[in-house]
């Protein structure tokens, strides 16, 4: 296991190489000179010169991103464009409310998902099937920033029970989390469901049927923990979207978070800034997602003796 | 008081789909003493499993349901039982194996708690008494009582089976229903198997209801056979009898279809045609389109059971008088 974890891990190395090239590159290429949006409108274009030689941006492309990655690799991001500050420390700031929002809107999608998954595939073509069924097609359809400005609109504008923007208080939490985590909630009802109906079926809930196990149980115990093999696979991979809706989400509410920055810092052509935040959120993921592969272990015994 | 323990009367079960309705079990008769064995014999989609799971009250449902008729378990009836007395018998006074080891365990709970689990429900014992009996049942089929904290893919087909049966058999029911379990193992250790139920059932006296398509197997284990076409039991008798005197035509048929050792036939016999279609039961006796014998009265009519012999029943015109066979039967 503990081999696995390592190796798993050393794994994490290839994925931010891979992803910082992306980001980097896609900067490079955009239009816009950051000399000029450092120095502002009315600069001399000698001074601009001046100032590309020193950031070293006349350099080659390959030059310029080795350069990036040696500095990153000691926590060096640089410094951002636009506020001169160093980019680690602000993003860092800024990490722990994107997590919260994140891990909110997560337990959200679990809390709704899991549950009405297994009434609707206990109660199959029941009318709360049907009703879950459609709520889940409406939960997946609806954009996360449209969700977000209705949900501010009834909640905060027409009822005034809760606040739109700012990130003080738990009432603060609840609209984002609630407006970036329906989305999750529908595909994850819908996994459940699918899984559920699918274990419901097999031979060994039949062998515990006719063991006098209460259905209850036959649902709770021998089924559920079957069918959450998949089902933990997907909020595993919903994480990284929700990391990416929380992008579109803290703009509409105003959520103080890595999102937000990141969104002002393309806005800005601030490359440290964007590639800090992209940096942050990729090895997230990537966290997240070992700790979904070693849940596996704990839930299913034949995957634990593979992880040796 | 009697020595019956399962008394079933006129039982049909029934699959409703929008397909059609498949009529699965029409009008099944069957008794059971204690501590004896009745080979319930057919060919595939003849019925046996529904029955069994009938007698459970486990059809899966939907589509399934049983229709009419009644199942009594020691002079009881349960059809009517509430789900929550039913679950009492499940498991504790009837047990089932199933017919395939490889998926009829839980593979995310060790055999262990599986074991446990039905000792626990009937015998009211803590957690870790039933976990201790459960290591004890497992030395009785044969597996060390250390594995019991293993998990069904540790375990090879045929202990899968033992595990199965040390289920089935941790409450010591009054009546184990056995589906066929011998048909997904390997020969060598299908006699094991079937060696080791004999000798638990003989040990606990328990009656058996033993579900397969090989009268091998009948002949070495059964009291009593019923032979199963379409839904039907169409012959019914002790074991002698039926191996000395086969008498419907189509337990004949599954006679001749078994290679015979001491004489030389260049080719089997099987029965002609298929199985018919169970959305659409033939008219009259459901076996005359592949009967050799039938006639226009066959089709026309049902044939009821006949006793040809003290407890030898069989469902055919012939015995009836009603019909004569073309030549022997």
């Amino acid at each position: 296991m503990h081999k696995y974890i390592l190796r798993r891990l050393l794994l994490l190395i290839p994925v931010i190489l891979g992803v910082t090239f992306l980001v980097f590159t896609i900067m490079y290429f955009t239009p816009g000179d950051p000399a000029k949006l450092i120095l502002g409108e009315s600069a001399q274009p000698a001074q601009v010169e001046a100032l590309r030689e020193e950031m070293g941006l006349n350099d080659p492309f390959i030059v310029q991103y080795v350069r990036f990655i040696t500095k990153a690799l000691t926590g060096d991001f640089g410094r951002s464009y636009s506020t001169n500050r160093p980019v680690f420390d602000e993003v860092f700031a800024r990490f722990p409310a994107t997590l919260k929002l994140t891990a909110a809107a997560m337990l959200i999608a679990i809390a709704i998902g899991i549950p009405v998954g297994i009434i609707s595939a206990t109660k199959q073509y029941s009318a709360l099937d049907s009703i879950s069924m459609i709520g889940a097609l409406i939960g997946v359809s609806m954009p996360v920033f449209w969700l977000g400005l209705m949900l501010i609109l009834v909640f905060s504008v027409n009822l005034r029970l809760l606040p739109s923007s700012g990130s003080e208080t738990i009432k603060h939490l609840i609209l984002p989390a609630f407006s970036l985590g329906v989305g999750s909630a529908a595909i994850i009802t819908r996994m459940t469901r699918s899984s559920m109906l699918e274990v419901i079926r097999q031979d060994y809930i039949r062998t515990a049927r006719s063991k006098g196990v209460a259905e209850k149980k036959v649902v709770n115990k021998h089924a559920l923990k079957n069918a959450l093999i998949p089902v933990v696979t997907v909020v595993g991979l919903q994480f990284g979207g929700l990391l990416g809706g929380a992008v579109l989400t803290e703009s509409v509410f105003s959520w103080p978070g890595v999102g937000r920055l990141m969104v002002d810092a393309i806005r800005q052509k601030d490359s440290p800034m964007v590639l800090a935040s992209v940096v942050f959120i990729s090895v997230t993921f990537s966290f997240v997602n070992l700790l979904v592969d070693l849940l596996y272990a704990f839930i299913d015994p034949r995957i634990k003796s593979q992880y040796r | 008081m009697s020595n019956e323990f399962l008394n079933i009367k006129n039982l049909h079960i029934h699959y409703v789909t929008e397909e059609g309705t498949v009529k699965a079990v029409n009008g099944v008769n069957m008794e059971i003493n204690k501590g004896e064995t009745l080979g319930l014999v057919g060919e595939t989609g003849a019925g046996k499993t529904t029955t069994a799971l009938g007698i459970l009250r486990l059809v899966p449902n939907p589509p399934g349901k049983i229709i009419d008729g009644e199942i009594f378990l020691e002079g009881q009836s349960i059809l009517e039982l509430p789900e929550d007395e039913m679950r009492m018998i499940r498991g504790n006074k009837v047990s089932m194996i199933f017919q395939d080891p490889m998926t009829a365990l839980n593979p995310v709970m060790t055999v262990g708690e599986q074991i446990s689990e039905v000792i626990e429900i009937h015998e009211k014992l803590s957690n870790k008494e039933a976990f201790e009996k459960a290591k004890k049942m497992l030395e009785l089929v044969g597996i060390p009582g250390a594995r019991a904290v293993d998990y069904p893919h540790q375990f090879s087909g045929g202990m899968k089976q033992r595990v199965v049966i040390a289920i089935a058999l941790a409450c010591n029911p009054g009546l184990l229903i056995a589906d066929e379990p011998t048909t997904a193992l390997d020969v060598t250790i299908q006699a094991q198997v079937l060696e080791l139920m004999n000798n638990l059932k003989n040990e606990f006296n328990t009656a058996m209801l033993l579900i397969t398509h090989d009268l091998g197997v009948v002949a070495e284990v059964c009291d009593k056979v019923a032979i199963m076409y379409a839904g039907e039991i169409v012959e019914y008798s002790k074991i002698e009898d039926l191996f000395e005197n086969p008498s419907h035509p189509y337990t004949r048929g599954l006679f001749g279809s078994i290679p015979n050792l001491d004489e030389e036939v260049d080719r089997l016999k099987p029965i002609k045609g298929l199985m018919p279609d169970p959305t659409n039961l033939p008219s009259g006796c459901k076996f005359h389109p592949r009967c050799p014998h039938a006639t226009e009265y066959c089709k026309e009519n049902h044939p009821e059971d006949t006793e040809i012999a003290p407890e030898h029943k069989v469902k055919c015109h012939i015995y009836t008088g009603q019909v004569k066979p073309k030549g022997e039967i």
